[in-house]
C-alpha cells in the first residue's frame, strides 16, 4: 500500500475528525494535527510541513520537530501508514 | 511570535474507541487551579521554589469550624483533638490549638512537640500501643490522658503510677466489630470477646488508676456514616454496664478519626467530593448511637474526636513543575514531575485530584504521571486524561495536606519546602526545603575511614 | 424528556426500554432527549426513539460537571423531566435534585439514605427489620473471614460485589480467589449471600415515597442468556411477589421505580436476592402489559394526574431481540466531535 494515497484516502473534517475508509478507524486530531495531515495529503516534505506550520500558527519557543517526528510514530502506530513511513 | 495566528499546541491524534471517547469528561473542562486564596501558585513558586508544599489557612480554620459546628449543634460536649501524625508541622498545630484543639500523640516525640507547642499536659491525649517506661512517666508527671493498649502496658502503667505516687486518670482502647469495616484488633482490647470488661476488672484491681474515658478507633477513611453509628453505641453500651455494673462514670467517650477527606481512594469509582459524608452526617450517626447512653442529659460524658485527615487533608496543596514529556510505547503519554512518591507517600492509595495552574487547550490524553525518582514505583497518578502540557508548567495536587509531610522521606533528593498562605493574602514558610547539611548532619565518619 | 443508559447491548441499560414505555403513552407529546456517556452507545442510533442525543460526563467526573452539561442540554432543547435509569448515576442526580428542579427540570428519586438503605451490604439489616426474607448473607472485608464463613452461610455461595458483579463459590479457597476477583474489579465492600436455588422472579415497581406502592408488575423470566440474563419473559399474578414490593416500599418509604430480584424456592419460600433502585431493562412489558410504569414516573415528576394503574394482563410477554440499526458516518461524527446529535440535522 502507497503510505501517500492511504494518507490521501484519509477523510478530514474540519473539526478534526479523521475518518480511514481502509480500515473503518475514526479518530480526533486538533487544529494542529489536522494541518500537517492536509500537508502530507497534498505531498509536502519534512522542511515544507515545518515552515509551514511557523507560517500558520504562533509558535513560541515549541520543538515542531520532535512534534512533528512524534506525529509520524503515532500516524504509524495507528496504522495510517506503513511502519516504514518516515519524512 | 504573531497574536494574529492561532497558537500552536502539540499535534496530537487520538483514536476513537468505546469507553474512551467522552469528550465532555473533566479533562476537557478541566478548569484550571491558579491561585490558592487569591495568592497565584505562580508567585508562591518564585519565592519557595518547586515543588513546593502550600497549605490554605482559611481552608483549614473553616474545616476546623465545620467539624466542632457539625458537633457541638448535637452534642453538648465535645472536644476534638488535633491528631500529631497526620501533620506536626508546629505552623499548623498551632493555627489549630488557636481554635481550641487539644492535642492527640502517638510517641513521646509528638508529646514533647506538643508541649513545645504551648500545649498544657493536661490538655494531650497519649494514645500508641509502643509507649516506653519514660514516655509514661512524663505523661503522668504532667497529668495527661494515656490511653492503655494492652495489658503490659497496663501494668508498666501501674508500676510507673506506683513510683510516682500518683492515681493517674487513664482511657481504654477497645476495638470492635462494625458492619463493613474490617475490625483493627490490633489496637486495644476487644469488646466482644471479653477482653476489654477484663482489662476494666485488671484496673479496678490494681486500685491506683482511674478509668476516665473510653475510646475506639474504627479504622481509616471510612467513607460511611453506619459504622460510626454502631460504634457509638457498643461504647454507650459499655459504658452503662462499667456504671452499673463497676460505678465508674466515665469523663469521656473518645470516638477517634477516621472521616474521609476529600480525596478519592483508588478503588472508589466516584469522586471523594460526591462519595464522601458531610461532618454533619458523622456527627448525625455518632450522636444517634451516644443515644444509648443512660445517663442524665446534663451528665453527658465528653466527645473526643480525633480526625485528622479530615480536618487538614483539603488544605494543603502541592505544586510541581513538568520537567518533560515522554510517549510510551503503548501510545500513553507520560509526563515526568520534579514531585515524587518520596514526597506525596498519599499518592500510593489515592487518586489525587490534579489540575495544571494555567488555563489549557487541546485534545486531553491518556496520560501517566511519574514523579522524578529513578525507581520504577514513583508514579504519581495513575492513567487519566489529561490535557497537552509542556515542560516548565506546573500542576497541583489538592487534598494533601494529611499524612504527606509526616510520611514523607528523604530519598533521593531533599524534601520540599511548605508554606502557608494566611487569610489576608500573606504567605511564609512553614518548613524551608532540606540542604545537604541537614541530611548529612546526623551522619558520622569512622574514623578508621578518614 | 431525557432518559440516560442508552447502552442496549446484549446486557442492556434500561434507557431504551424507559423511551419505548414513555413514548407508548397515548399522552406522550414531546421530544425524548437520550444522555448518553460514550458516542457508541447503540440506543442513540435508534432513530425511531430518540430525538436529541447528548454526550454527559461520567459520573466519577462529579456532579459540577454533570450540571454544567445538563443546563447546556436545557438551554439548547429544554428539558422537564429526566430519568436516570443506572445506578452509578444516582448518587449525582440525586444531589443535584433541587438545583435542576430550580432550572425547571423534574425528577422522582429516592433519597441517598433509601439509596444506602438497599445497598447490598445494608440489604441484611433492612431485611431483619422490615421482615423481608434475604438469605444468609455477610460482608466480608478480610478474605480471612472466609475459612469460617460456613457457620454463617452454607455453600455453595455467592461473593458480589457492591454495585455490580457477583461469582459463585463451593469451597472456601473458591471464595478466596472469587473475593479478591470482586475487590480487584469493584473494591470493597464484599457481600457473601446463600445460593437459593429456585425460580426467578422479577418485580418492577414504583415507590410514591410515602409508603405507598403506585404499582408493580412481577415478571418470570422464560429466556436466559448465557450470562443469566432475561431474554424473554412473561407478566405473572404472583400475589406473594407483590407483597414483598409493597412490604418493601412501606418499610422504605421508597421514592421512584425499583426493581426485586426474587428466587421462589422449590417449597414455595421467597427469597430477597437484590433490590435495584432504577427501572429493569424490561420495564417496557409494564407498558405492553397496560401498567406503564415509565410514564407513570414521569407523571409523578412532573405532578401531572397518574395514568390508569389499576391492573396489568397477566400473561403479556416479551421477546428481546437483538438487531443492527443503520446510521451514517455523520451522526458519528457528530457525536464523537460535539458531543450531540439531532434528528432535526437529518437530510430527508
Amino acid at each position: 500500500m502507497d503510505d501517500r494515497q492511504q494518507l490521501r484516502d484519509l477523510a478530514l473534517n474540519d473539526k478534526g475528525f479523521v475518518f480511514d475508509p481502509l480500515t473503518g478507524a475514526t479518530f480526533s486530531t486538533n487544529p494542529t494535527g489536522l494541518q500537517i495531515l492536509r500537508f502530507l495529503q497534498e505531498g509536502a516534505d519534512r522542511s515544507a510541513i515545518l515552515a509551514g506550520l511557523q507560517a500558520r500558527f504562533d509558535v513560541r519557543g515549541d520543538d515542531l520537530t520532535r512534534d512533528l517526528d512524534e506525529f509520524v510514530s503515532t500516524l504509524r502506530r495507528q496504522g495510517l501508514v506503513g511502519q516504514d513511513f518516515g519524512l | 511570535m504573531n497574536d494574529l495566528l492561532p497558537a500552536y499546541e502539540r499535534p496530537v491524534l487520538v483514536r476513537h474507541a468505546r469507553g474512551a471517547m467522552n469528550k465532555f469528561s473533566r479533562a476537557a473542562s478541566m478548569q484550571p487551579a491558579t491561585e490558592l486564596d487569591g495568592v497565584p501558585y505562580d508567585r508562591l513558586l518564585e519565592a519557595y521554589g518547586s515543588p513546593l508544599f502550600a497549605f490554605s489557612e482559611r481552608t483549614l480554620v473553616q474545616t476546623y469550624r465545620q467539624l466542632e459546628d457539625a458537633f457541638a449543634t448535637r452534642w453538648p460536649r465535645v472536644r476534638i483533638a488535633w491528631s500529631y501524625k497526620t501533620n506536626y508541622l508546629d505552623g499548623i498545630c498551632r493555627l489549630l490549638h488557636q481554635q481550641g484543639a487539644w492535642a492527640e500523640v502517638v510517641s513521646g516525640f509528638e508529646y514533647d512537640k506538643a508541649v513545645r507547642n504551648g500545649v498544657p499536659e493536661s490538655r494531650i491525649h497519649f494514645n500508641g500501643p509502643a509507649k516506653s517506661e519514660a514516655d509514661l512517666d512524663k505523661a503522668f508527671r504532667g497529668d495527661a490522658i494515656v490511653h492503655l493498649d494492652h495489658f503490659d502496658e497496663l501494668a508498666l502503667a501501674e508500676r510507673v503510677a506506683r513510683r510516682l505516687g500518683v492515681r493517674p486518670g487513664v482511657a481504654l482502647r477497645l476495638n470492635l466489630a462494625t458492619d463493613g469495616v474490617p475490625a483493627w484488633t490490633r489496637f486495644g482490647f476487644n469488646l466482644e470477646s471479653g477482653e476489654a470488661l477484663s482489662a476494666v476488672r485488671r484496673l479496678i484491681a490494681g486500685d491506683v488508676l482511674q478509668l476516665v474515658g473510653l475510646h475506639c478507633h474504627i479504622g481509616t477513611f471510612i467513607p460511611e456514616v453506619g459504622p460510626y453509628q454502631q460504634a457509638a453505641r457498643k461504647l454507650a453500651l459499655f459504658a452503662n454496664l462499667l456504671r452499673a455494673d463497676h460505678g465508674i462514670t466515665v469523663d469521656f467517650l473518645d470516638l477517634g478519626g477516621g472521616f474521609a477527606s476529600h480525596n478519592t481512594l483508588k478503588a472508589q469509582y466516584l469522586p471523594g467530593t460526591e462519595a464522601s459524608p458531610t461532618f454533619a452526617r458523622y456527627a448525625e450517626a455518632i450522636v444517634d448511637g451516644l443515644e444509648a447512653l443512660d445517663v442524665d442529659p446534663l451528665e453527658r460524658p465528653t466527645l473526643v474526636l480525633e480526625t485528622g485527615r479530615a480536618l487538614v487533608d483539603d488544605a494543603g496543596h502541592l505544586v510541581t513543575t513538568v520537567v518533560a514529556n515522554k510517549r510510551l510505547p503503548d501510545g500513553r503519554r507520560a509526563l515526568v514531575l520534579d514531585a515524587g512518591v518520596n514526597s506525596l507517600f498519599t499518592a500510593f492509595w489515592y487518586k489525587h485530584d490534579v489540575v495544571p495552574t494555567a488555563p489549557v487547550h487541546g485534545i486531553p490524553e491518556p496520560t501517566i504521571l511519574y514523579g522524578p525518582l529513578c525507581m520504577n514505583i514513583d508514579c504519581m497518578r495513575d492513567t487519566l486524561q489529561f490535557p497537552p502540557m509542556s515542560p516548565g508548567e506546573h500542576l497541583v495536587f489538592h487534598h494533601v495536606g494529611a499524612y504527606n509531610v509526616t510520611q514523607w522521606m528523604q530519598f533521593i533528593t531533599y524534601r520540599p519546602a511548605v508554606c502557608l498562605v494566611g487569610q489576608d493574602g500573606q504567605h511564609a514558610l512553614l518548613r524551608r526545603r532540606e540542604t545537604l547539611d541537614d541530611v548529612a548532619g546526623c551522619e558520622e565518619l569512622p574514623a578508621w575511614i578518614g | 424528556m431525557a432518559v440516560t443508559g442508552l447502552n442496549a447491548t446484549d446486557n442492556p441499560g434500561p434507557g431504551v426500554g424507559v423511551v419505548r414505555a414513555l413514548r407508548a403513552s397515548p399522552e406522550f407529546d414531546g421530544r425524548i432527549v437520550a444522555l448518553a456517556y460514550d458516542a457508541l452507545e447503540p440506543g442513540l442510533y435508534a432513530r425511531d426513539l430518540v430525538d436529541d442525543a447528548y454526550l454527559v460526563p461520567y459520573p466519577s467526573q462529579g456532579t459540577e460537571a454533570l450540571l454544567a452539561r445538563l443546563e447546556h442540554v436545557h438551554a439548547t432543547v429544554g428539558l422537564d423531566v429526566v430519568i436516570p435509569t443506572l445506578d452509578a448515576e444516582l448518587p449525582a442526580f440525586i444531589a443535584l435534585q433541587d438545583r435542576l428542579a430550580a432550572l425547571g427540570i423534574a425528577t422522582f428519586l429516592p433519597t441517598a439514605a433509601q439509596l444506602e438503605v438497599r445497598s447490598k451490604a445494608r440489604l441484611v439489616a433492612l431485611a431483619a427489620q422490615g421482615g423481608l426474607p434475604v438469605p444468609a448473607s455477610r460482608v466480608v472485608n478480610d478474605p480471612a473471614e472466609l475459612y469460617a464463613i460456613h457457620q454463617h452461610v452454607p455453600y455453595p455461595l455467592w461473593v458480589k460485589g457492591a454495585y455490580y458483579g457477583a461469582e459463585r463459590a463451593w469451597t472456601p479457597d473458591e471464595a478466596v480467589t472469587a473475593w479478591h476477583k470482586v475487590v480487584a474489579t469493584w473494591g470493597l465492600p464484599v457481600i457473601v449471600q446463600a445460593h437459593v436455588e429456585g425460580e426467578e422472579i422479577d418485580v418492577n415497581a414504583v415507590g410514591d415515597g410515602r409508603g405507598g406502592l403506585v404499582g408493580a408488575v412481577p415478571m418470570a423470566k422464560t429466556l436466559l442468556t448465557d450470562k443469566g440474563k432475561g431474554w424473554a419473559g412473561i407478566a405473572i399474578q404472583d400475589r406473594q411477589a407483590l407483597a414483598l414490593a409493597a412490604r418493601f416500599a412501606e418499610v422504605t418509604r421508597w421514592r421512584g421505580p425499583f426493581e426485586l430480584e426474587l428466587v421462589r424456592d422449590r417449597s414455595g419460600g421467597y427469597h430477597l436476592l437484590e433490590v435495584n433502585p432504577r427501572f429493569p431493562a424490561w420495564c417496557f412489558l409494564t407498558a405492553g402489559a397496560g401498567m406503564n410504569l415509565p410514564w407513570a414516573v414521569a407523571c409523578l415528576a412532573r405532578g401531572a394526574p397518574l395514568p390508569d394503574l389499576s391492573t396489568y394482563t397477566v400473561g403479556t410477554m416479551f421477546v428481546r431481540i437483538a438487531l443492527d440499526q443503520i446510521t451514517t458516518l455523520d451522526t458519528f461524527r457528530a457525536l464523537a466531535t460535539e458531543g450531540e446529535w439531532h434528528t432535526t440535522q437529518e437530510t430527508p
